[in-house]
């Protein structure tokens, strides 16, 4: 089971957090904190995996972002790096060519596809097409909710 | 500003842009305060913000606490949000309470009942908002709420597939939160052929919920082994367009397949059906041979998600170890990783190579790869990598590459990583020990050990190495010849001169023949290394010292001279100057029979596990592979192995940390000053090891309220009381002294007689981080009367390795005394009236120690009730009076302590208006002076 997941930038700032098990907000500060600086302090070519407190870190770099994500044990190690790969993959095929800024300004897209993925800390859909699928239905149901607010504004519904 | 997406939020983009362009901290935080105070008078404000606003300001909340900022409002019209009917905002809404509400919010009630509304939608996509909402943050509550409905829409033919998916993984964490909501019976079947469930997705899904439920009624779910077995060999034989967008990479289900080999992992290998064990063969072989198969794609994803299957194939075969053919096909597989371009692969062969290394099947093969996984260790640029090295060397050591792997290894260590050092000096010493045929060797690589990384030799690795030369004779002389050579170094380490110094006094005779030691000579080198070392090492020396007068009459003279420098015989140091005018005082009073007979040589050691290994597997749990070899083909020569409880890792290491000694009770000597014990208790009080404190020794609080409750090498508990008539508080403080958090702490009230004494637990924080200490209050009703003591059993898990503590609390009916001022005559006049049969109670007992009335009194004064002085004839008699508080009555109580200094006894007498009172009083308070 996945314990969290943190996306930050390589100067060090948090652009997402996600958390699966319950700690106190002074507890998950300071995990991140520290989590932030041993993973940056590591070198390009050093392994991907890390014992780290009692957990398994799985880190990669993707461009001037880092995601992290925080194992159990007996977790996969070379599956979790899948899975933060199935994400960047959805995440670029979402805003088509994902760049940090786009977390930055859409970071609840981000969630709500992290959602479709990951969810309690289990994967529930690896299927890049089915995630996109329902993240496609989602959209269509604001944009429906925001063509009525625009008819109804005009006086048309 | 990138386009934004969807039903962009303008105000919402703007904010972000704002914080972006801000030159400073200083002006971030401006500007966020700015905004802060925006939407808290827009939430305040009386004019009604409409759902669309609502939506912007909890999205901007929810970026500022991205940034790292409390956010401590806004949680009502995130809950607002979501009962509205535009499912964008609904989403927001339930994003913000994913992120930012605790579970024991107070909204809890409200947020459940909008989960219940949207669970009722038709709307499938608002249906999975809900349940997503609950997999990320499910609580107890929730378990209750939604226990019987999430069952139903798991296993229901109309439920759509997408809905399945995330109903199986909410149901897994209500299950997590509360064991009790998984449905038995019929359930069970149900549950278990999700895996044949023709949608991928929540076949996939469903895995991760019956890994759960297996792992807690293993046997209820036995027949998922048949299912996903089944399953496990349609994917690995699948082509990779067969599963279509399941395929990642042209590996067919990776994730999937590494679920179910998971899953199986669960249960020994299913031998009462051959054909699915034969199923399974297949499947294993099939992953196998795919693995040998030349790459249909260069992409690194490729050969992970194939990887990441054989690996986790490899680690069934691991935990089945029943089938030798696949071990060494799986060590064979591993040992061509051991050299790929491909940090990562290396490092997992390695961890899972030390797997290998302990199965009996595989250990061969694994030693195979000895010269590659030395180089590992020597050449990887990783340290995390150079540490699996030394972890898989450990594993694959046996008696025929011991002497290898240990000179290796000691070569290494010569520029090894600091954070490795300790570690690596603890192995090296238990391999050295373990394999060892010839103990000179061992001796050697000891002493060279603390040459290399004397720093890093902890006291257990240097106690262990005099406990093996005192008990076996072949190597003392060796060992006398070896420390003596090793101390001509112009300079050594401190425990190369302790180890000197112990052995040279036992043994330096053995090497006294030859004149280049002779026993001057032993003396002037060890004594020339003592100034410049610590007192505690001094005082092990000063012993040495007297011990060479006993060996060598000759030496007498100059050693009596040392005896009397003044830095010793007036050091400042308590123990070095009692030694040396003790010591002086010996070696001129004693004649030479009474010398021999105090200074005979040491007994030997009894036999039992290495210290060493107690605190190797202390330091990482679970990491040491159990030797499952040992049993197997047990050393001709080596020390008889010793019955170890693992799991008592408190008291075990307790004992093993004192190293030299025997276990408590028996005169034994202890470390370092092995003379002052044979001398026993005249020279010194006892000394306790700071790490023996660990039992708590609940008598000791009858006569306080506050002090250190339990200690153990993870955890202190401290105790702070305070007691009004029958009302208590007791505070317990839960400190963390080890390197990790301390997880999931749970407290749990041992006690039956709550309606003599009601005690309130209150929560505490589940986490303990290192350093950090944590509060729990307790609090406490004396209702009647009670006799027993209530205990309190805490578990936690350090580490991943769970821990239990079981330990009394400090709350006796002492502590419900209210001290009661009398006269003389009034105190007598009451006595009498007390002396019925059912009123008192009397013990006789022998004293502790010799009676000491300074520390009796002391120790009463801290009972509760009043000492009451000039009362008794006696003036050495102790008389109290005091009154037990309870909701029901007030007992008044009378006791009297008579010390007899000649029989060395007590005769202890309480009398009180209550039988069970008199009682418990007398039994709490016999045999404690």
């Amino acid at each position: 089971m996945m314990q969290f997941m943190l996306l930050f930038s390589r100067q060090g700032k948090l652009r997402l957090q996600k958390w699966y098990v319950a700690h106190p907000d002074k507890l998950k500060k300071k995990i991140t904190r520290e989590l932030i600086t041993t993973v940056l302090a590591r070198k390009p070519k050093m392994c991907s995996f890390l014992e780290w407190k009692d957990v398994k870190v799985v880190y990669k770099r993707y461009a001037s972002l880092y995601f992290c994500c925080a194992m159990e044990q007996e977790d996969n190690e070379l599956l979790t790096l899948e899975l933060i790969h199935r994400y960047v993959e959805l995440l670029d095929k979402y805003f088509g060519s994902v760049c940090e800024l786009d977390i930055i300004f859409n970071f609840e897209k981000a969630y709500f596809i992290l959602d479709e993925l990951v969810l309690g800390g289990e994967l529930q859909e690896t299927s890049k097409k089915n995630v996109l699928k329902a993240i496609a239905a989602q959209d269509l149901l604001q944009e429906d909710e925001t063509v009525d607010a625009a008819l109804r504004e005009v006086g048309l519904l | 500003m990138p386009a934004v997406r969807g039903d962009g939020m303008r105000g919402l983009a703007v904010f972000i842009s704002d914080i972006r362009n801000c030159k400073s901290k200083e002006a971030e935080i401006k500007r966020i305060n700015k905004e802060l105070a925006n939407i808290r008078s827009k939430f305040k404000g009386d004019k009604t913000l409409d759902g669309y606003q609502k939506k912007k300001y909890v999205c901007k909340l929810l970026f500022i606490f991205l940034l790292g900022h409390d956010i401590d409002f806004g949680h009502m019209e995130a809950v607002n949000l979501l009962s509205s009917n535009k499912y964008s905002e609904k989403q927001i809404g339930y994003l913000f309470i994913s992120v930012l509400v605790n579970t024991n919010s107070d909204l809890i009630k409200l947020i459940i009942q909008s989960i219940k509304n949207d669970l009722q939608s038709r709307n499938p996509i608002h249906v999975n908002l809900a349940l997503q909402c609950i997999a990320n943050i499910g609580s107890k509550d929730m378990a209750e709420a939604f226990g019987t409905e999430i069952p139903k829409l798991l296993v229901s033919g109309d439920t759509m597939d997408v809905v399945k998916q995330s109903a199986a993984l909410c149901l897994l964490r209500l299950f997590r939160k509360s064991p009790e909501i998984i449905p038995g019976g019929e359930w069970t079947s149900r549950i278990i052929h999700l895996l044949n469930d023709p949608h991928m997705g929540v076949v996939t899904a469903a895995t991760s919920l019956i890994d759960a439920l297996v792992k807690k009624n293993p046997e209820e779910y036995k027949g998922c082994v048949t299912l996903a077995v089944a399953r496990l060999s349609r994917i690995v034989t699948a082509s990779y367009t067969d599963l279509q967008d399941y395929t990642y990479y042209f590996v067919p289900a990776p994730w999937l397949s590494v679920k179910l080999l998971r899953l199986l992992q669960n249960y020994t290998p299913p031998s009462e059906e051959p054909g699915v064990r034969g199923r399974l063969s297949e499947c294993l072989e099939t992953i196998f041979n795919k693995a040998q198969e030349p790459p249909k794609s260069k992409k690194v994803q490729h050969s992970n998600a194939k990887n990441a299957v054989l690996f986790e194939a490899i680690s069934l075969i691991i935990h089945n170890d029943s089938e030798p053919n696949l071990l060494v096909r799986a060590c064979n597989q591993l040992g061509q990783f051991l050299s790929n371009r491909e940090t990562n692969l290396r490092y997992l062969a390695l961890e899972s190579m030390c797997h290998l290394a302990t199965s009996e099947f595989s250990h061969e093969a694994v030693k195979k790869h000895q010269e590659v996984v030395i180089l590992s260790m020597k050449m990887e640029k990783d340290v995390s990598v150079r540490q699996q090295a030394v972890d898989l060397l450990y594993a694959m050591c046996d008696k025929t590459n011991a002497e290898e792997i240990v000179q290796e290894m000691l070569a290494y260590l010569e520029t090894a990583d600091y954070s490795i050092r300790e570690e690596m000096v603890l192995k090296v010493a238990i391999l050295a020990e373990k394999y060892a045929t010839d103990f000179t060797w061992y001796v050697d690589v000891i002493l060279n050990l603390i040459r290399i990384a004397g720093d890093y030799v902890s006291e257990e690795v240097w106690y262990r190495v005099i406990q093996i030369v005192i008990n076996r004779e072949e190597v003392q002389g060796y060992a006398a010849k070896t420390v003596f050579e090793a101390l001509q170094a112009p300079t050594c380490h401190e425990n190369m001169v302790k180890v000197g110094g112990y052995i040279l006094g036992e043994f330096g005779n053995l090497i006294a023949g030859d004149t280049r030691s002779s026993p001057q000579v032993q003396f002037e080198l060890l004594h020339s290394k003592y100034h410049l070392c610590s007192a505690a090492t001094r005082a092990l020396l000063l012993s040495t010292y007297i011990k060479l007068v006993n060996l060598f009459p000759e030496i007498k003279n100059r050693v009596q001279e040392v005896f009397r420098a003044d830095s010793n015989l007036r050091s400042a140091d308590v123990e070095l100057q009692q030694r040396a005018s003790e010591y002086l005082q010996l070696s001129i009073v004693a004649s030479s029979d009474v010398l021999a007979t105090v200074l005979e040589e040491m007994p030997a050691f009894p036999e039992r596990e290495s210290s060493i290994l107690a605190v190797l597997k202390k330091k990482k749990p679970g990491r040491i592979p159990d030797d499952v070899r040992e049993s197997k083909s047990p050393q001709p020569n080596s020390i008889p192995a010793p019955i170890i409880n693992s799991t008592n890792n408190t008291n075990n290491s307790s004992a093993d940390l004192l190293g030299l000694s025997t276990p408590p009770g028996t005169t034994a000597p202890s470390a370092g000053n092995g003379l002052l014990d044979v001398l026993g208790d005249l020279y010194t009080t006892p000394k306790i090891s700071p790490n023996t404190v660990q039992q708590n020794n609940i008598k000791k609080f009858l006569f306080k309220n506050n002090g250190v409750l339990f200690e153990n090498d993870i955890i202190q508990i401290g105790v702070k009381s305070e007691f009004r008539q029958n009302l208590g508080r007791i505070g317990l403080f839960y400190g963390n002294k080890a390197s990790y958090p301390v997880l999931n702490i749970q407290p749990e009230l041992q006690w039956a007689d709550m309606h003599k004494l009601n005690i309130q637990v209150k929560p505490m924080e589940p986490v303990i981080e290192a350093g950090a200490q944590i509060q729990q209050m307790l609090t406490a009703e004396c209702i009647e009367d009670f006799t027993d003591t209530p205990s309190m059993t805490i578990t936690f898990n350090y580490n991943n390795v769970p821990q239990k503590i079981t330990l009394k609390l400090p709350l006796t009916l002492n502590k419900f005394f209210e001290p009661t001022e009398m006269n003389g005559e009034s105190f007598f006049a009451r006595w009498k009236n007390l002396g019925g049969e059912q009123q008192r109670a009397q013990k006789i007992f022998k004293a502790q120690g010799a009676i000491d009335l300074t520390a009796t009194r002391t120790k009463l004064a801290g009972f509760g009730m009043q000492l009451l002085d000039g009362i008794d004839p006696n003036p050495e008699n102790f008389v109290c009076a005091g009154i037990v508080h309870t909701r029901v009555q007030q007992v008044g109580c009378l006791m009297r302590l008579e010390p007899n200094k000649q029989a060395q006894m007590y005769r202890l007498t309480v009398r009180s208006s209550k039988e069970t009172v008199s009682q418990e009083i007398c039994n709490l308070l016999a045999d404690q002076f």
